[in-house]
């Protein structure tokens, strides 16, 4: 009994603990982004690894998601007699939720673990300290120009899924299954809108890019420095982020759409 | 530095793309690309009910679309509805005698609102209040309506 209150009492005092290194680990990172504008090369590199790099995997599952929708929502609407709001389905489902949540789950599985176990490794093989040592710091120098890479690729890569997934459901909606082309883009446009829909989710995606990127860097840079505390720390990141992820979306999407 | 320049343009090429995308969500999927802009004028209709009608919902003569509906409200002592509508100034040749009702397009679609020009030489200005108006029809009770009078008739 004595034994399970320490325990209950060290897991609380450590988390928050590890909540209030984040926190001073979130602010170090956002005062240094200001060194971050003035040397846009270290920012076009770290846009490539995180961004350009994800690039592929964000366009073939959105183009995959959109034809599963289109398929799926063809199935059920045509047993309404309904074919035509298939655009619609395709689109508000793919703007308002999945665009920007499994891309930020694509995404956390992709740039994250990648962010992590490299933060990770430099602070294995002391790379950080090496840096402190020479008077650089190593949160301006390594750490805010990937943050700022993760911010802004996450929603270019949320819009580019959605955008490509709704070509995906055209492509099976009116080219293999055959619903009337101007009959899936009016109903769409009659329905989505711009600022209701589209800018919500671009939101919801820049919310999802700071918290996915503040994990996997926090990750990394708190990671016991062993082979071990890296892996761990990269497990931590994937799984910390499709929760953090899934989680927010939920209280988003009450915020944005529902009444509360 | 060997591979910059191939990582600049796939860089350039990456948020170019992503930019590309947000427009192509503006323009082609949501209704910015029909956006009225400011330039319109508002008239109002009195309906006795005007049923499924929404904010947003269309108004058209002679199904082509020449408005929204700006706001519906409560005439607190008639108890009728009132429609406000803001129409495109480009169409400001709408003779002031015309005559709107609420309709739906298909059976089950979303309703809109339908103007039948009248035959005046006097033009609808801003502001202005449509007098002939039909309500909507609500199929609830078009149903009761023609079980009561199947009833009757037995």
């Amino acid at each position: 009994m004595f034994q399970f209150l320490q325990n209950l009492g060290k897991t609380t005092r450590s988390s928050f603990a590890k909540l209030g290194r984040a926190s001073f680990f979130l602010s170090h990172t956002l005062t240094g982004i200001s060194d971050v504008v003035p040397r846009p090369n270290l920012l076009i590199k770290q846009v490539y690894s995180v961004g350009v790099l994800s690039f592929l995997i964000i366009t073939i599952s959105g183009l995959f998601v959109g034809m599963v929708l289109g398929l799926q929502g063809f199935n059920i609407l045509s047993d309404f007699g309904a074919e035509e709001s298939l655009g619609v389905m395709v689109a508000a489902s793919l703007v308002r939720e999945l665009g920007p949540v499994v891309s930020a789950l694509l995404f956390a599985g992709r740039a994250g673990s990648a962010l992590t176990a490299e933060i990770g490794l430099m602070k294995a093989t002391e790379q950080l300290s090496g840096m402190e040592m020479m008077a650089v710091d190593p949160i301006k120098r390594i750490i805010s120009p990937r943050f700022l890479a993760g911010f802004l690729s996450m929603p270019l890569l949320a819009a580019l899924f959605s955008a490509i997934g709704i070509m995906g459901g055209h492509l099976v909606g009116v080219g293999m299954l055959g619903v009337d082309d101007g009959a899936f883009w009016a109903q769409m446009q009659a329905s989505i809108d711009f600022q209701e829909d589209i800018i919500n989710g671009v939101i919801k995606s820049v919310v999802f890019g700071f918290v996915v990127s503040w994990i996997a860097l926090f990750e990394g840079y708190d990671a016991i420095p062993t082979s071990e505390g890296v892996s761990r720390a990269t497990t931590r990141t994937v799984v910390n982020s499709a929760f953090s992820v899934l989680a927010l979306d939920f209280i988003l999407t009450a915020l944005m759409f529902g009444d509360i | 530095m060997q591979h910059s320049k191939t990582q600049d343009t796939l860089v350039g090429f990456f948020v170019a793309s992503g930019i590309a995308a947000l427009f192509y969500m503006a323009l082609q999927v949501s209704n910015l690309g029909s956006y009225t802009g400011d330039d319109s004028y508002t008239v109002i209709a009195h309906f006795q009910n005007s049923g499924g009608l929404k904010v947003k919902s269309p108004v058209s003569v002679a199904g082509v679309r020449i408005g929204r509906v700006s706001a519906i409200r409560l005439d607190k002592e008639s108890h009728e509805s009132i429609v406000e509508m803001r129409i495109e100034s480009q169409y400001n040749n709408l003779p002031s005698d015309s005559g709107v009702s609420i309709y739906t397009a298909g059976l089950l679609g979303e309703q809109y609102v339908s103007l039948d020009p009248g035959s005046s030489d006097e033009y609808l200005k801003d502001k202005s209040t449509i007098d002939i108006t039909s309500s909507a029809i609500v199929l609830e009770e078009m149903i009761g309506k023609f079980m009561l009078n199947k009833a009757e008739g037995k």
